[in-house]
């Protein structure tokens, strides 16, 4: 398979620091569909904690940067719902009063997608000739669902996954409780949602819990593995890498 | 600052299991039925952007609607009072009482009463206020504050309800639910007969008529507006609608929010006394418009749209955190959502910060809202005025130790050589927390509050970007 495609890898930062192997399984999927990939090596972070957190002058900082370095982009993908969310929706709220970087925010933020809707809508690819054996259940993470309106691309796209059986949990879009600051400031809130949604992965049957969000996995795993569950947190670009 | 307990009462509600089961429920029924019955709206669900449109329309001409309203009111042979702010309208509702010579009054469910403390107000003057909606009237009983907005008393179980009555009551203990309304019925009767004085909310008001309309599903509330012979209405002032036309779509939305039904049990549409002739209805009928901070919040095209909110309670039936904390945690009139961002506006930004911040901002409570508000972009400012202080709204920062720690992860990510040296130092510092099957256990300083119940995934050896350069950028060269 080849195509004249090129992406520009956006990596979240936790992707980045903390789970390499998301970033890498995202390159082994575009290396197997033929796509051409280049990623900037001096991007950091789209500053959306700091929005999220209300330091507005400091997001801002790091939104300039950010579009700096991806405007010139042909497509920037990105595995990770929120940071997606944070460049299409947020960006706009942080320049409305600055005619100028609005329509640049604007402009990177309509060639920004999120990993399985480059996949699914963009290259119109809903199998990408994975394996996996096992049964999987899906996380809906907020901002990608809500604020993205992303929920039927990867479920697609792991029902043809060759082996892997999709099953649904009960409230897959539901808060798994993460909210960036909020699972520290609030940690006992925040341990109770995301027990709920532990509960419900556990209670599905499913081996392997996946979503389009590391931030929301890597809240779930940690209380799985702080349980002592044997499910396994994978993020969808694992799962389809293989 | 904070007065609140948000963190304590949290607690608290997660520990209690019966309460936990009753959010559970309430979520699971109407949180779930509100989504299906927008779905099913002859219009589609894209009648809530248009009762958008519509609310903020009334918004920005709430001057003129207001006029109109009372103009309509006093037509009626109804009388109409504005109200400053809260204390101001308990004035006027105690001169309505004493010129009537009231001792007792009953009342229907208005959350905009408990803004205002209005039955602590009439105690004090010798007033017996009865609540005579079935919940309010437990948690009257229980001395407790109401735990939601429709369903004041889902914190209470059907045994402590059954122990409250045959101590409040003196009937014999039953914890048999038809027995226990049939109690709370004889016992309330009684006072609806002998008061004096009937109290209400208003859940929508209309210019073009100058009518009010209360909403119930119990009938308390329309036998508390027309057996007394004085009706005292308390309005929010943003409550008010233009015509009948947009006064029908956003009742209908009104009880799908609420209850996800297409229609109350009982609905009144009050324009003032009984008409003479009329067997039914109050010899006077008395309207108080209550502005108590609204206007501050018209004034503000930020958080203006909170102004759109008919209280129908539907944010709090699908929010997580909502249904975790219960109602009590929100330390005043409001709870959930909606009550995380007009608490704040009214009470003070400082003082119910950890409303603001206190969300996982997920916006499940936007597409439950029947009139659409983005409560998440507005928890958004209001944080911004938290972390970097206000002036209008009088906001002290909130943490300047934050506000540092921003400042440097703004350096931080501004270089990547930088950042680059940074990962690698946690990268080693890391190695000297404990680990739980290979994941970290325990965090210092801020992280604490994360390892409290979970484990954390260390930071990588070498970063994506690192890898990406040094195994895959020479390869795609080649
Ligand atoms: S914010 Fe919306 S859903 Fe919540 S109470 Fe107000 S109108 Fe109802």
């Amino acid at each position: 398979m080849t195509s004249t495609k090129t992406v520009t890898l956006f990596v979240q930062c936790l992707v980045d620091s903390l789970y390499p192997q998301v970033g890498e399984a995202m390159v082994a999927i575009f290396n197997k569909l033929g796509i051409s990939m280049n990623c900037p090596s001096d991007q950091t972070c789209c500053g959306q904690p700091a929005f999220n957190a209300g330091y507005r002058k400091a997001a801002r900082a790091a939104a300039k940067r950010f579009i700096k370095i991806f405007e010139n982009s042909e497509s920037i993908v990105c595995p990770s719902g929120s940071c997606v969310n944070m460049v299409k929706n947020h960006y706009q709220e942080l320049f409305e009063d600055d005619v100028k970087w609005l329509e640049r925010a604007v402009q990177t933020g309509q060639r920004t997608y999120e990993l399985s809707q480059y996949i699914t809508d963009i290259l119109k690819i809903e199998d990408v000739g994975a394996c996996c054996n096992g049964k999987i259940t899906y996380h809906d993470s907020c901002h990608l669902l809500r604020g993205l309106g992303i929920s039927e691309q990867p479920r697609r796209l792991i029902r043809n996954i060759k082996g892997a059986e999709l099953i649904e949990m009960l409230e897959s879009d539901r808060c798994c409780g993460f909210g960036g600051t909020f699972s520290v400031k609030y940690p006992v809130i925040s341990t109770a949602m995301v027990d709920d949604k532990v509960h419900n992965i556990i209670a599905s049957g499913a081996d392997i819990v996946t979503g389009c969000d590391i931030s929301c996995l890597m809240n779930i795993q940690g209380r799985l593995n702080r349980i002592g569950s044997s499910v396994k947190t994978l993020h969808i670009a694992q799962l389809l890498a293989d | 600052m904070n007065i609140l307990n948000y963190k304590s009462e949290a607690e608290c509600a997660i520990n209690n299991p019966v309460l936990q089961k009753a959010l559970a429920n309430l979520q699971e029924r109407i949180g779930k039925g509100t989504a299906q019955g927008y779905r099913e709206l002859p219009e589609g669900p894209e009648l809530r952007l248009k009762a958008h449109a519509i609310r903020m329309r009334s918004i920005e001409n709430l001057d003129i609607l207001l006029i109109a309203l009372a103009d309509g009111i006093r037509k009626n042979g109804g009388h109409i009072h504005f109200a400053y702010d809260g204390k101001t309208a308990l004035k006027h509702c105690l001169e309505i009482a004493r010129k009537h010579n009231v001792k007792l009054a009953v009342k229907g469910k208005s959350m905009l009463t408990e803004e205002i403390g209005l039955n602590h107000a009439l105690n004090d003057a010798g007033i017996e206020t009865v609540e005579t909606d079935l919940g309010e009237y437990i948690i009257q009983l229980a001395g407790e504050k109401p735990s939601h907005i429709i369903a004041p008393a889902i914190h209470k179980t059907k045994e402590q309800i059954g122990r409250l009555f045959q101590d409040k009551l003196g009937i014999a203990y039953t914890d048999d639910p038809p027995a226990l309304t049939r109690a709370a019925r004889k016992a309330l009767r009684e006072k609806f007969l002998q008061a004096d004085m009937g109290i209400s909310g208003c859940n929508l008001a209309c210019a073009e008529t100058g009518h009010i309309t209360t909403v119930s599903n119990e009938g308390n509330i329309r036998m508390a507006t027309t057996l007394p012979k004085v009706h005292v209405a308390f309005m929010g002032m943003e409550r008010v609608t233009a015509d009948l036309k947009d006064h029908e779509i956003l009742f209908r939305l009104l009880a799908m929010g609420a209850a996800a039904q297409k229609m109350a049990g009982y609905v009144s549409y009050i324009g003032g006394p009984a008409r003479s002739g009329q067997t039914d209805g109050p010899e006077a009928f008395h309207l108080i418009v209550i502005d108590n901070g609204r206007s501050r919040i018209l004034a503000d095209t930020d958080f203006r749209e909170m102004l759109c909110c008919i209280r129908c309670g539907g944010c709090l039936n699908v929010c997580p955190v909502y249904g975790k904390i219960g109602g009590h945690s929100y330390g005043y009139a409001y709870s959930g959502p909606v009550g995380a961002v007009v608490n704040p506006l009214l009470m003070g930004i400082n003082r119910a910060s950890d409303l603001c911040l206190g969300e996982s901002l997920c916006g499940a409570c936007m597409e439950a809202c029947p009139v659409n508000i983005d409560i998440p972009r507005m928890l958004l400012l209001l944080r911004a005025k938290l972390a970097q202080g206000d002036k209008t709204w009088d906001v002290k920062v909130k943490s300047r130790v934050e506000q540092v720690s921003f400042a440097a992860w703004s350096c931080l990510i501004q270089s990547r050589p930088l950042y680059d040296l940074f990962l690698k130092t946690a990268y080693h510092g890391q190695k000297l927390l404990p680990r739980n099957n290979k994941m970290i256990s325990r965090l210092p300083f801020a992280g604490k509050g994360w390892t409290q119940s979970r484990d954390l995934q260390p930071l990588a050896e070498q970063s994506f970007i690192s890898r990406f350069k040094d195994n895959f950028a020479e390869k795609q060269n080649d």
